[in-house]
């Protein structure tokens, strides 16, 4: 006999769904693996292609990173809602006892997780790349900026998604759809840490930390009350 | 134009139940009703609705007229409604990459079971699969795939039990398994409803039986009214107007 249930909550589920994504990418580790790939050669690239005597590294660099930081956050996103689709694991989740909005917040708890990781790996390499001097402190700004940058990134890049999953054209469709909404946060985060890297006080640039807690509240608000839209119902 | 029985308690009910896609009407006014312990076999070709219906009990789809009601929940009824529901479908609804142990238990944390990996155990020993918990399920056969997807489907002690094609895929031992789990159910007042093609597997578990076309019943009777070689003739007749 079954022991009687009492249906979890919205960050209970959100927890359990997260850490199911989490597993599967840690048992195939195929979108982090390409993450950490194009990190290193996206680095390499721009660093083979600079001209240290019209650009100094310090200018340079925090764009490269923010880039990086886009592009490799996408290849993810992309996988998100994909590998729900093999053999209808979607259908699985729909049918659970739990609120859409706790398969949302659990699918874009995963995809932070994801990104910080990438982040991880990112701003070492680019700081050794660009041969940057950081302190623990500025590393500290940078790493508080990049989550703030994520949050927002992900709750737009979840949604979307969700939404091109089933679409014939959905890796193409993700970045279109996506990338608009990611100019605000892109340039906020890179101005910041533009400031960070040239050793100046983060609470300098405290207009854009500003416009990144904004936009991560209204976007993560908006996009958990839209998912459940996005489903075909 | 069928006549439904109506059994004392109905813990699936459906009244003039519609559901379109676009233009298109996949289900036609659907009248069907389902008691505690009771099952209800529907066979039809492809095409009839038979998985849509399915789908919209489950709660994947929501009407798009009539009334319908499990367990009591009228739908579209959220969560209280998908929480008496399993469901067996074409697909496994499984993560390749976790093993069958994880699938079920997740499934049963979703659920909100009091100790999921106890329930999931119970659930994958019950299919005979226990002895394959910590394979991923990714290298199990199909047959074993549909085991581990049947466990998912049954570790909450569903209340609501949904089957399409349950028996694709697996072998003797696993279909007799499911056969065993499916009485079980029925015993402990579960209602189930069984979409197939096969009508040697339908009529085993069936109280009632009913023959969908066209997005509506066009049979719908007591098993124990029916005979089931003239049923059997009658159904392939039925079906090869259609084809």
């Amino acid at each position: 006999m079954t022991p009687p249930a009492v249906t979890p909550g919205v960050l209970a589920a959100a927890w359990t769904i997260a850490r199911k994504d989490l597993t599967v990418e840690l048992r195939t580790r195929a979108a982090f693996l390409s993450a950490a790939v194009f990190t290193v050669l996206a680095a390499a690239i721009f660093l083979y292609t600079w001209d240290p005597t019209a650009v100094a590294a310090i200018d340079l660099a925090p764009g490269v990173l923010w880039v990086i930081f886009t592009f490799s956050g996408l290849l993810g996103l992309n996988r998100s809602f994909g590998a729900e689709l093999a053999d209808r694991a979607i259908d699985g989740l729909l049918i659970a006892p739990i609120s859409r909005e706790a398969v949302f917040l659990g699918k874009a708890l995963a995809n932070l997780i994801f990104v910080l990781g990438v982040q991880v790996v990112a701003i070492p390499i680019v700081v050794l790349f660009y041969n940057l001097s950081l302190g623990w402190g500025a590393v500290a700004a940078i790493a508080g900026v990049a989550v703030l940058a994520a949050t927002g990134m992900v709750a737009v890049g979840t949604l979307f998604s969700a939404m091109a999953v089933n679409t014939r054209l959905a890796e193409l469709l993700l970045p279109v759809l996506a990338l608009p909404f990611f100019v605000p946060v892109v340039t906020a985060a890179a101005q910041a840490t533009v400031l960070v890297v040239n050793g100046r006080p983060l609470s300098g640039a405290l207009d854009w930390i500003r416009l990144l807690v904004a936009f991560d509240l209204v976007f993560v608000a908006a996009c958990t009350v839209a998912y459940p839209f996005t489903i075909e119902r | 134009m069928h006549s439904v029985p109506t059994p004392p308690v109905a813990t699936i009910e459906t009244r003039g139940l519609i559901r379109r896609f676009d233009r298109r009407e996949a289900l036609s006014g659907v009248d069907l009703t389902v008691a505690p312990g009771d099952c209800l076999a529907v066979f039809g070709p492809n095409g009839a609705g038979k998985t849509t219906l399915l789908r919209v009990l489950a709660g994947l789809l929501d009407p798009s007229g009539g009334t319908a009601s499990v367990a009591g929940v009228s739908l579209p009824g959220g969560v209280s409604a998908r929480a008496q529901v399993g469901l067996i479908s074409h697909h496994t609804m499984l993560y390749p990459a976790l093993t069958a142990r994880e699938n079920v238990e997740f499934a049963a944390r979703l659920h909100g079971l009091a100790s999921p990996r106890v329930s999931a155990e119970s659930a994958l020993a019950r299919l005979g699969v226990m002895d394959r918990a910590d394979s991923p399920v990714r290298v199990l056969s199909r047959g074993l795939q549909q085991r581990v997807s049947i466990a998912r489907a049954f570790v909450h002690a569903p209340r609501v039990v949904l089957l399409d094609e349950p028996y694709t895929g697996l072998d003797a031992v696993g279909a007799a398994a499911l056969s065993d789990a499916l009485a079980e159910l029925k015993s402990d007042g579960a209602a189930l409803i069984l979409v197939t093609h096969h009508l040697d597997e339908g009529l085993v578990l069936a109280t009632y039986v009913a023959v969908m076309r066209e997005g509506r019943f066009v049979r719908y009777d007591r098993r124990d009214a029916i005979d089931a070689a003239t049923f059997s003739a009658e159904y392939r007749a039925l079906v090869g107007a259609v084809a």
